[in-house]
């Protein structure tokens, strides 16, 4: 999947990739898409809570050699 | 989702307890919500310019995880206190969990506003100059004005 920025929160625990996400978002413009690469398994359910509450929109939630891998876009 | 509300009162100083109101407060504040947290007696250690004193102690902390069993008795000796918090300090890091100052500064940011309690101030007889700066001080009834109207409020 195509994306505009990517962010690594590799080794971060609950809540910095959650918060850092958020903060990823800020300079990014509406529709553009974030990729975010996690090793914390608490940041799959986090993620998917922080796109409903935020209105950005969880494209896909998936894994990727050990890691989990999100795509969201801007709302 | 937008307009949400969360009222914290941090009334804890140790590093355990200290973590709750921070992590809570900055991830409200990333999800969009307007957040205050008053601290109070011990948790007013938390808006110390210096968080190094912030510690652990496995007395009277039976659920603690150690390496190895411990008795009360030796908990008590000096030293073990030092020793319990620098290992947790050291565990965290490894882990990724993010540092008191680290959490601290990501909720001033997002615009969390801490609220110093004047009467514990007061009554530790701190000094404004312990604290870090872009807090604000009230009491109980600048705490309810906001808690008041609130969709989330704790008491930690």
């Amino acid at each position: 999947m195509n994306f505009d920025k990517e962010f690594d929160a590799s080794g971060l625990s609950c809540p910095l990739p959650i918060v850092k996400t958020k903060k990823s978002l800020t300079d990014m413009a509406s529709g553009q898409v974030l990729r975010v690469v996690a090793t914390d398994p608490g940041s799959v359910a986090d993620m998917a809570a922080f796109a409903e509450q935020t209105g950005h929109q969880l494209l896909q939630s998936g894994s990727e050699g050990g890691k989990y891998v999100f795509f969201l876009k801007k709302a | 989702m937008a307009g949400k509300k969360m009222a914290i009162i941090a009334t804890k100083g140790a590093l355990d307890m200290a973590y709750p109101p921070l992590i809570l407060g900055s991830t409200a504040a990333a999800l969009g919500w307007e957040v205050q947290v008053f601290f109070t007696f011990y948790g007013l250690q938390l808006l110390r310019k210096d968080l190094s004193g912030i510690a652990i102690s496995p007395l009277a902390n039976p659920a603690m995880p150690m390496p190895v069993p411990m008795p009360v008795v030796v908990s008590v000796l000096p030293g073990m206190q030092a020793m319990a918090t620098s290992m947790m300090k050291a565990k965290m890091k490894k882990k990724g969990v993010a540092s008191l100052e680290e959490l601290r500064s990501l909720c001033l940011e997002a615009d969390v506003k801490f609220i110093a309690c004047q009467m514990t101030v007061d009554l530790f007889e701190f000094s404004k100059s312990d604290f870090i700066d872009g807090i604000e001080y009230g009491g109980a009834a600048t705490f309810l004005k906001f808690a008041g109207e609130t969709d989330v409020c704790l008491f930690i």
